[in-house]
């Protein structure tokens, strides 16, 4: 073996937490190698010009609670990142209603008085609480979670700290985090809400990328995420990046290389190199062979322990934990290139509610049927969309005049009774065209170029084990120490010098970063050496 | 665009500045003029028209009203005779400021609640078990205010109710061109002055009415700009400046109870049990932490202070609304929440929280001013927070 092929840490996989892990451990002065199968780095978050002219974010469509420590310390702003503001809300309804939550705190208020007087006050009580609760809850994404059953000093140091963050919130707003993490999302917005509109579009955040519905026990908790997304909302640490979402990856990516981290693309890695009971390397599906004196894996759970790495090298309790960690995958995406704007019926012609997020979820009831169809095996009839228009805010995404549409997709299942096929995917497109089409009828006349993904595809083309966005579902039972399975919810794993730093780890999905930074700062740590703060 | 209030046809024409500024999801005038001095002295000199329909509204009738009401404000409603008026807050349970408002008694088992905030949530939830309707008028019912000492004979000229005999926070149903208006003696300028309350579809003939009516005496339209520093002189409260509403605040600093305020007098123990008693009993056995008090600037530190960078004292013409240290033998003691240079007293006055210690009438302190970008201290007198109080205020002729 060369000299040239023996690195200190060597990242499987580059989608932004692998590129992450890999800027933080080239900082610290190691010498990194990325691995990416693709011939693009970002995994699910990138940008990519399927049809000429328009470039999809075809994958992860918004950056969500990015962390801020992160952008900070790899100067993400410095290498290209920039995140534009997605600042409103807008749900179509039937019959001319629908409802928009703007930027704007009074005309909000304004929108929702005339659905409800009492939801209108109610909202900003709701906004209040959940704040509080972001804050005593947001430390845990910038926190290495502690085991509750270890007694070492390091992890009963980090409980107690949690545990004053918890004293600190008052008996009232415990007890409403306690609900929070038991209950429905969508009984949660019963105890506070009335409008249609708004409580299917808020209890929407709590089901998406997992197989539940709005009124699952558990699903109550992610309402949460998106409030502490607004406890850094002066930080912009939610929006849409300037380029697609790709944009994230490569300025992730310019600052790992700006820090002497290597990145090669088109490199498959077939296996982990195990000698012994230590991971010593990896092998490239072309038999080029590289050696690490840690390897970690930025792919999911199962990926990474069940195709990676030989059974027999890992315990097997874990092995069944791991093929117990719940992947599910529930959702699809179609990104749309279109001649024309989406004309909603509702609110007729351009306006500000295009810049937003567009939420098709004119009820509770409606969610849950959708949830209904993929429970027996099937897509929703009417599914639930979270759509944006990205050309909007970043004019460089498509031909001056024209647009691009991301449509997020929900449910899909991936067991789809009778399997997933061609015939199946153009069948579940048009669905979701006909979907939209009742809200904006243009859309059928206005559409230059359709993608279409299933979870099939998203397990196909971007690795994600049963098409799952999350690398494993935000359920409270897989969340924090429990992620993915006890007692390796640190980053470590039982193989030694292997470790895991994608969102199948603490604190899981969405482009938030925290993954790959936590366990570089744990590897860091174990390496010994400068910067492992 | 956020809308307008029901008199928005008549103040969009008149407002040559387009200074408009946001106040509870409505715009209304900052100014009309492009500087508000003219409007600022009809308020204590003629009279001046000023909107304030976007003052939230609420409307309780039922035979539980006067419990129900005395169960959440903390001034005793059993005292409040129909035709009167009272000015009081209300408190959470720990006794923490929630807002502040007047309490129309407008009819037997019938009255009305103005608030600064929205507070329909608060009422509705403290209304289990009483035998109350609750009506949200925000919209519905526009608000001007005739503040000034020629106020009352500029309305007398719209309307056919006796002005003479209406007595100082008391009320009386009347018409203005033909249309029924309630005329309360009530306002928030320190000054003599009524507000008119109507139904928002005639609004605009019931302005024009009281604007034709006071061309004689000089009527002005008056905007936010010449309000803030009338109500500063009168030592009135204005939440999330001077305080912040205890449905608001997100830290324990941040909570204000009304002996805090400068609000004990309207608190009632005696009236039986209410929203927030049991703290407040508590807080007044041990006395508050904190007090409200008024300060006025010493000119002589402020010209010596400005004169050391070579410039006269710079005086704040528009009232400001940033909080500003307060200090005694270098510590600090408290902070102003708002000050401005009060034309008529011709002091500059600002409104403070001072440590209940520190607070006594005639102590010397020192506040904070920004002299040419550096920090400097100009000593100020503690007093009450009533600068102008002039007897044609509460004047019944």
């Amino acid at each position: 073996m060369t000299p040239a092929s023996r690195y200190d840490a060597i990242v499987i996989g580059g989608g932004h937490n692998g590129l992450v892990n890999a800027a933080y451990l080239a900082r610290a002065g190691k010498k990194v190698l990325v691995l990416e199968r693709r011939h693009l780095v970002g995994g699910a978050a990138v940008t990519e010009e399927i049809y000429p002219g328009f470039k999809y974010s075809v994958c992860s469509y918004v950056v969500s609670l990015l962390r801020p420590e992160i952008v900070r310390e790899l100067d993400l702003a410095r290498h290209g990142l920039e995140i534009l503001p997605l600042e409103s809300t807008f749900t179509p309804g039937r019959n001319g209603h629908s409802l928009v939550r703007w930027a704007d705190h009074d005309r909000t208020r304004e929108e929702l008085y005339r659905h409800s007087p009492r939801d209108a006050e109610a909202y900003d009580d709701f906004g209040r609480l959940m704040y509080h609760l972001a804050l005593a809850v947001k430390p845990l994404l910038s926190t290495i979670p502690p085991d509750p059953t270890s007694l070492r000093p390091r992890e009963l140091r980090s409980l107690l700290k949690l545990g004053r963050h918890a004293r600190d919130l008052g008996a009232d707003k415990f007890h409403a985090l306690y609900k929070l993490m038991t209950m429905s999302a969508a009984d949660f917005l019963d105890e506070w809400f009335e409008t249609e509109l708004l409580k299917a579009t808020m209890s929407a955040s709590g089901i998406i990328g997992t197989f539940l519905g709005p009124r699952s026990p558990g699903t109550a908790y992610v309402l949460l995420h998106h409030y502490m997304g607004e406890l850094d909302g002066t930080f912009r640490a939610w929006g849409f990046a300037r380029g697609g979402t790709g944009g994230v990856s490569e300025a992730i990516a310019n600052a790992a290389r700006g820090h002497g981290a290597e990145i090669r693309t088109n490199a498959p890695v077939a296996r982990v190199v195990v000698e012994r009971d230590r991971a010593t390397g990896v092998v490239l599906a072309n038999g080029d062979e590289f050696h690490g004196r840690v390897v970690v894996s930025a792919l999911d759970p199962r990926r990474t322990f069940l195709s990676l790495i030989d059974r027999d090298r890992l315990p097997a309790e874990f092995v069944r934990d791991i093929e117990r960690f719940r992947m599910r995958g529930s959702s699809g995406k179609v990104n749309l290139a279109l001649s024309h704007l989406p004309d909603f019926t509702c609110r007729p012609g351009l306006g500000p509610h295009l810049r937003g997020a567009i939420s098709i979820s004119p009820s509770v009831r409606y969610l849950e049927r959708a949830y209904d169809d993929a429970k027996y095996g099937n897509f929703s009839r009417r599914p639930y969309l979270d759509m944006v228009v990205p050309s909007l805010i970043d004019p460089g995404m498509a031909p001056p005049g024209k647009h691009v549409m991301s449509i997020f997709v929900q449910y899909a299942p991936y067991d789809l009774t009778g399997g997933w096929n061609d015939a199946k995917r153009e069948e579940f497109g048009d669905n979701v065209i006909e979907t939209l089409a009742e809200y904006a009828p243009n859309i059928r006349d206005v559409i230059l170029h359709r993608q279409v993904l299933t979870p099939w595809d998203l397990e196909q083309d971007f690795g994600l084990t049963e098409g799952n966005i999350f690398h494993g579902e935000l359920t409270l039972q897989q969340l924090f120490f429990l992620r993915p399975a006890p007692p390796w919810g640190a980053y470590q794993t039982p193989v030694r010098n292997l470790y895991q730093c994608g969102s199948g780890t603490h604190p899981g999905g969405g482009i938030t970063g925290a993954p790959g930074r936590l366990a570089a700062l744990r590897i860091l740590a174990d390496l010994g050496g400068r910067g492992g703060r | 665009m956020l809308p307008g209030t029901p008199f928005h046809a008549r103040t969009r024409v008149l407002c040559q500045s387009q200074n408009w500024r946001r106040w509870a999801g409505r715009i209304v005038a900052g100014s009309y003029e492009l500087t508000h001095d003219w409007e600022y002295f009809a308020i204590r000199n003629r009279a001046a028209v000023i909107d304030v329909s976007p003052l939230f509204k609420y409307d309780v009738q039922g035979p539980d009203a006067e419990a129900f009401l005395n169960r959440v404000v903390t001034r005793n409603v059993a005292q409040c005779a129909p035709r009167q008026v009272m000015y009081t807050p209300w408190c959470d349970e720990r006794g923490k400021v929630v807002d502040d408002g007047t309490l129309s008694h407008l009819a037997p088992n019938s009255y009305r609640l103005t608030a600064a905030e929205p507070n329909l949530r608060w009422l509705v939830d403290n209304a289990a078990g009483f035998d109350v309707e609750i009506g949200e008028r925000t919209q519905s019912v526009a608000a001007m205010a005739v503040q000034g000492p020629r106020a009352r004979a500029v309305l007398q000229r719209a309307t056919d109710a006796d002005l003479d005999s209406l007595k100082f926070y008391h009320l009386t149903l009347a018409t203005i061109a033909g249309i029924p208006v309630t005329i309360s003696r009530t306002g928030y300028t320190g000054d003599l002055g009524y507000e008119v309350w109507v139904e928002a579809q005639h609004a605009v003939a019931v302005w024009d009415a009281v604007m034709a009516g006071g061309t004689d005496f000089g009527i002005t339209p008056a905007g936010m700009l010449a309000l803030d520093v009338a109500r500063i002189e009168a030592g009135l409260l204005l939440i999330d400046v001077d305080y912040i509403s205890a449905q608001k605040a997100l830290i324990e600093r941040q909570f204000s109870s009304p002996f805090e305020l400068g609000l004990g007098w309207a608190v009632k123990f005696d009236k039986g049990d209410f929203v927030g008693r049991d703290a407040l009993v508590a807080e007044k056995e041990r006395g508050p932490r904190w007090r409200f008090r008024g300060l006025e600037l010493e000119w002589d530190d402020l010209e010596t202070v400005y004169g050391e960078v070579g410039l006269p004292p710079q005086l704040p013409g528009r009232a400001w609304r940033t909080s500003a240290p307060v200090y005694r033998d270098g510590q600090q003691v408290g902070y102003a929440t708002s000050g401005c240079w009060s034309p008529i007293l011709k002091k500059y006055i600002a409104l403070a929280h001072i440590r209940a210690d520190h607070a006594a009438v005639g102590t010397r302190v020192g506040m904070e001013v920004t002299v040419e970008h550096q920090r400097r201290e100009a000593g100020a007198r503690v007093v009450l927070p009533r600068f102008f109080d002039p007897e044609r205020k509460r004047s019944c002729p």
